[in-house]
């Protein structure tokens, strides 16, 4: 029981005292968790709580025909659901493909949502979901001048992310690998060199994390937070999985402030060679 | 008159927005809309006539990654 409670005190203080802030907006869970695909919303709030997140992501699509009398309609019964959970959502516009689409998107869910947060996605290519950056970049624009506080799903191209910055934004979230993939972090130098380039910036890695060691391997890069959805709610058991990567963003956010070893080509050994004895 | 309402042909006598979504059931529901790919904003609702052919999208809160 004492190990546990050490635990716990060990985590609440060290979020304190290592905050992260979205557009003003201070969190202690460095995990922003989706909320699609769970095998039934009891085991999405399952998830939701045993991850420890604060931000979820949610979207907006046709609401169904009308319910059975009695019954409520889906989208009215999810959002209940995650307004009964007490965490703060951050409203995509997945699916979009044009400028257009994306704003009116946006736009239909800060009125919905009533929050100035948008995950902008403006999708370019459907085998890998990658972003259309050049809409990407022109909707971040207008949403910027409209009053939106927009968190991109980019690429770790710089120059696409300079001018993402440009436009207002002040988040970025490069991808891992593709939507859904569970690649991890594909190009782990474009990522360090992303990292470098935007020392104040908070920056998410979205999309393609599949397990745990991921997660934390983005952290231990230095990056502020890990967005995702797929691999926990397709896990076999999602809650479960929520809590190994609510522990491995833990654990690569301390090894990062930590300051790690350089790695190297040749061993070094680690006991003292002074005063070995001799022995042969 | 006919429309269009979630991508689906629809046969409907509502004069505004504010009645096609009472007429639907979802008078009460937490939705956002739109007419002919243009956002509506639920206080404009009730002055926003319907017409032949429209396409109207009514969009609700729903799982996202």
């Amino acid at each position: 029981m004492d190990a546990v409670n050490t635990t716990t005190n060990t985590t609440s203080s060290s979020a304190m005292t290592d905050p992260l802030e979205f557009y003003g907006t201070q969190v202690a869970s460095r995990l922003l968790l989706g909320t699609a695909q769970y095998p039934s919303p009891a085991i999405l709030t399952e998830a939701i709580r045993a991850s420890g997140t604060e931000i979820v992501t949610v979207s907006l699509r046709r609401e169904s025909g009308a319910a059975k009398s009695g019954e409520k309609l889906a989208g009215q019964s999810f959002w209940s659901l995650i307004r009964d959970l007490g965490v703060k959502v951050l409203p995509n516009t997945a699916g979009c493909k044009t400028v257009k689409e994306a704003v009116t998107t946006a736009e239909m869910a800060r009125e919905l949502f009533g929050t100035p947060w948008v995950k902008l996605e403006v999708i370019g290519e459907d085998d890998t979901l990658q972003p259309d950056v050049f809409g990407l970049v022109e909707a971040a624009r207008i949403l910027s001048r409209d009053g939106f506080q927009v968190f991109p799903y980019t690429t770790e191209d710089l120059v696409v992310a300079e001018k993402l910055v440009s436009a207002g934004c002040e988040v970025l979230m490069p991808w891992g690998a593709p939507i859904g993939s569970g690649r991890g972090l594909n190009n782990p130098y474009g990522l360090r060199s992303m990292r470098a380039h935007f020392p104040g910036i908070p920056l998410v890695v979205d999309a393609g994390v599949g397990v745990p060691s991921h997660a934390a391997a983005a952290m231990e890069l230095g990056y502020d937070a890990v967005l995702l959805n797929t691999a926990v709610a397709k896990a076999g058991d999602p809650a479960r999985m929520a809590r190994a990567f609510a522990r491995a963003l833990e654990a690569g956010r301390e090894a990062f402030l930590a300051d790690p070893i350089d790695a190297r080509d040749m061993a070094a050994p680690s006991t003292p060679v002074m005063g070995r004895a001799v022995l042969g | 008159m006919k429309i269009v309402v979630n991508g689906e042909a629809a046969e409907t006598r509502s004069a505004s927005l504010t009645d096609l979504l009472t007429e639907l059931g979802f008078a009460d529901a937490i939705v956002a809309t739109a007419v002919n790919g243009a956002m509506v904003r639920a206080a404009r609702r009730g002055e926003t006539p319907i017409t032949e052919g429209d396409r109207i999208e009514i969009l609700a809160p729903m799982q996202g990654g």
